[in-house]
């Protein structure tokens, strides 16, 4: 814990001024990820996840506290880390190439040097033979490599993932999650991960961090210290299910506090 | 009792009569074939097409020949034949011509360009736009060409105010329609570009230009309609060339074959240029999609 944290959050809240009266979307969130971690955000609908991930890429100003990355004060500073959206948003008039160098090109990296560095790339995570297509002839899992080889790009150090695999068929989802881990592996971004699904949480992760709502907040921070490589049968040791257990008796009663809350 | 009262109102017989076999209360099934369409090949529609043409054009003049149709008023084909000879080979047909189309064609021009960056422009300032849109709709719902005498005192009998009403007329629809581009950009499109660590001016050349093209291309169509319409009123009113000053010069006279041969002649402008507009619109939408 000790150890200088790549990125760190420092008493993030974010509060909204409704007709209603004020509405705390995010209660004060502490949290430190050291580099080279994979980390996963899981909750409700509602708890504040996509809030924080805006926070943290800089495109909304929190109302307390601070973003760290690096030791620097990053808060309300764009273009410090790599931010996938839960949609591909792949520009349609571009080729996957194209698509995959846009963030380089923005930071002002010549084209043709943006293009030489990413299609060995693209090649060699699955994307060889689309380079040159329009992301329209692509598949759901086709244009989900895209978007995440375009975040890659970047080449931030921290990446934030929302829900990147979140519309795909359980059969991509699972192939998508291997690739996923093959490229964290190589490229020892530092990640963080939000996802509705409980056993891509655990199975990716160093360590998951259920939220709830009303105020958003972390309740716990649960360890994943599961040895890597991971096969898939991982899913289904005991140390995997406590894991899963204790994740789901938590999103039951922040589920249940919120019903209860409603009524 | 409720049980038998729920037994009567589910429809089940008690014991003493027999229910009749289910399939006798069914009402009869209309069992019928797919109705099938019968398209007929393109030289038969064709055909059809011409062959209307011809008997509308063959009944014109024999009716205008046995005195079913007044000649005086509605002229007939032959005599419009007649006319429009004459007017390819003695009259200026050129120069009215080469009038109408200049007019127009810098009026789309203008119209168009204008157009479409006011609608961009309006990206740019939530409180530019939100300022201008009232005066943009009313400009829109204002009749234009009832400005077109007051446009004709101040540009002038000449080209200028031609091409001023028909930019007129094009530049709202150009406005609103990129606006509406504008507008359908997705929020979470320009957040990724600006994740990205983009510029006001990246995201603006990247994302929202791009994005709103096929939405200017997309009246290119109309515009050229109604800059050809612009510039006919324009010539109505007052004016010394182009074909609408032969259609109001021809009709004044009484001159109907000379007002059909203009109208002929126009409608063969509007074409040409629509269908040249059409295939510029196809060639720029394929090179917006690669």
């Amino acid at each position: 814990m000790f150890q200088p944290a790549k990125l760190r959050l420092e008493d993030v809240s974010m509060t909204f001024k409704t007709p209603g009266g004020i509405f705390e979307a995010l209660a004060p969130v502490t949290l430190a990820i050291a580099q080279g971690r994979f980390i996963s955000l899981i909750g409700p609908s509602g708890c504040g996840k996509s809030t924080l991930f805006n926070v943290v890429a800089g495109l909304l100003e929190p109302s307390g506290g601070r973003v760290v990355i690096d030791g620097l004060d990053s808060t309300g500073m764009i273009g410090r880390v790599g931010y996938m959206l839960q949609k591909d948003l792949l520009l349609p008039w571009r080729t996957v190439l194209d698509n995959v160098i846009l963030g380089m090109e923005i930071q002002g990296v010549p084209l043709q040097a943006a293009r030489d560095r990413a299609l060995p790339l693209l090649r060699r995570y699955g994307l060889a033979g689309f380079e040159h297509l329009f992301p329209s002839a692509l598949s759901g899992g086709m244009r989900q490599r895209a978007a995440l080889l375009r975040t890659l790009m970047f080449d931030t150090d921290v990446i934030l993932l929302d829900e990147p695999f979140g519309a795909l068929d359980a059969q991509t989802k699972l192939q998508m999650q291997e690739w996923l881990l093959q490229l964290w592996s190589d490229f020892g971004k530092t990640v963080v991960f939000v996802t509705h699904d409980i056993e891509e949480a655990i199975y990716l992760s160093d360590e998951v961090n259920v939220m709830a709502t009303r105020p958003g907040r972390i309740v716990e921070t649960i360890p994943a210290t599961i040895a890597r490589p991971r096969p898939r049968s991982v899913t289904l040791t005991p140390e995997f299910i406590a894991i899963k257990e204790r994740c789901l008796e938590l999103l039951t009663a922040a589920h249940h506090s919120a019903v209860d809350e409603a009524a | 009792m409720t049980v038998q009262e729920t037994s009567r109102l589910a429809g089940v017989v008690s014991e003493g009569a027999r229910a009749e076999p289910i399939v006798s209360v069914r009402p009869a099934r209309k069992i019928r074939r797919l109705p099938v369409r019968k398209d007929w090949p393109l030289w038969a529609i064709i055909g059809t097409q011409i062959g209307i043409l011809v008997a509308a054009i063959a009944l014109w003049q024999i009716g205008a020949d046995h005195g079913f149709i007044d000649g005086f008023f509605w002229s007939k084909p032959s005599a419009i034949f007649n006319t429009l000879v004459t007017f390819f080979t003695e009259g200026d047909a050129f120069t009215d011509i080469g009038f109408t189309f200049r007019s127009t064609i810098i009026g789309f021009l203008i119209g168009t360009a204008s157009g479409s960056m006011l609608g961009l422009s309006f990206w740019w300032s939530r409180n530019y736009a939100a300022i201008a849109q009232p005066f943009i709709i009313c400009f829109e719902s204002l009749p234009k060409l009832a400005l077109a005498p007051l446009v004709i005192l101040v540009f002038g009998m000449g080209l200028m105010s031609k091409v001023a009403i028909a930019t007129a007329l094009t530049v709202v629809v150009s406005t609103l329609t990129t606006y509406a581009g504008v507008k359908a950009v997705d929020p979470d499109q320009e957040r990724l570009f600006y994740s990205l660590g983009a510029s006001r001016m990246q995201v603006f050349r990247k994302l929202i230009v791009p994005f709103c093209l096929p939405w200017i291309i997309s009246v290119l169509r109309v515009n050229i309609g109604l800059a050809l319409t612009g510039a006919i009123v324009g010539e109505f009113i007052a004016s010394q060339h182009g074909l609408g000053r032969q259609i109001l010069y021809a009709g004044q006279t009484y001159d109907i074959a000379l007002v059909w041969v203009a109208v002929l002649v126009l409608s063969t402008l509007a074409i040409v240029m629509y269908v040249t507009v059409s295939w510029i619109e196809s060639v720029l939408r394929k090179g917006v999609k690669q």
